[in-house]
């Protein structure tokens, strides 16, 4: 069995809005050195072993369903 | 024209376009569960606004992965009729039959009011029957309407017509203000190069009887019956 966390993100290009909202919030709080707020999923998988490579297999998972290449940045990591 | 209007878990305006084609434009139509993956026929598919699958995820991310969307891929693919309308815009992006994507609205808000729209292409199937410098006045109500793409694909669904609708004002002027979620280009509706398949966030099947508001929303729909003769 594997555990995998992935992250996923807005691709820097993209303006967002949540993670900009955020921001004005914490500089209202004080936090006037915040200079950038960007809010992503955090998603935890298991998989168990079926004897294909896990990599693999979690690029195909990330690419086809967990994120939308088009707007979106992933990441993961693989832990037991 | 036969249409199909395709039922997702969460679809909500699946009624209203079914309203609009049988009772206004008076053509045959029928409901296409999203399990099934026969179109019954249909010439033309109808993607309903709602919010599939809760829009868990990303909008529109899990409807594209159901049964139905498979038989619209391949309808899509020997030319048949396609649109998506709000929800299903989104659905149409997430399965790569339009370019782009749709994101949250720059206010973050949910907007649901009238819009002003001007028709860009008049030469394609869906937009054939509007008038150069109309502003078509139909409803939106989305809350993830941003549509966005890369650099070159915004260039080259520019160069090649594929932007059928831009928000306005109603005087048919595209401007800053009249652009209710941050699209680039003010961009309201797309097609894929061939044509046949559309996507818009704003509703014409809610536009289709003046005691309703408006009836724009009727020169669309009219449209793609005619082209197909």
């Amino acid at each position: 069995m594997a555990k995998v966390k992935v992250y996923v993100t807005l691709k820097p290009t993209l303006l967002d809005a949540q993670g900009r909202v955020v921001m004005t919030a914490l500089e209202n709080l004080g936090h006037t050195n915040v200079e950038n707020v960007r809010i992503g999923k955090y998603i935890e998988v298991e998989v168990a072993d079926n004897g294909r490579n896990i990599n693999e297999q979690m690029d195909e998972i990330c690419r086809n369903l967990l994120s939308n290449p088009v707007i979106e940045n992933y990441r993961y990591e693989v832990t037991e | 024209m036969k249409f199909g209007v395709v039922v997702f878990p969460g679809s909500n305006c699946d009624q209203d376009a079914y309203y609009a084609v049988r009772d206004v434009l008076k053509q045959p139509v029928e409901y296409i569960w999203h399990q099934d993956n026969d179109l019954k026929g249909s010439d033309c598919v109808i993607l309903p606004g709602g919010f599939s699958y809760g829009d868990y995820l990303r909008t529109g991310a899990v409807a594209r992965f159901s049964p139905v969307m498979e038989a619209v891929q391949q309808h899509a693919a020997k030319g048949g009729y396609v649109i998506g309308i709000c929800n299903g815009f989104q659905i149409l992006c997430e399965a790569h039959l339009l370019p782009g994507a749709l994101v949250a609205n720059t206010g973050l808000k949910f907007i649901c009011k009238y819009v002003n729209l001007r028709p860009e292409n008049l030469n394609t199937p869906w937009t054939h029957k509007c008038n150069e410098g109309q502003a078509l006045r139909i409803p939106i109500a989305h809350q993830g309407g941003n549509y966005t793409c890369d650099p070159e694909t915004l260039q080259q669904i520019e160069d090649n017509g594929q932007v059928i609708l831009r928000y306005c004002d109603e005087r048919g002027v595209v401007s800053a203000e009249a652009n209710p979620n941050g699209s680039l280009n003010n961009i309201a509706g797309i097609i894929n190069e061939k044509g046949n398949v559309a996507g818009m966030m704003p509703h014409p099947e809610r536009a289709v009887e003046k005691i309703l508001g408006s009836d724009d929303g009727v020169a669309i729909l009219r449209s793609v019956i005619e082209w197909a003769g």
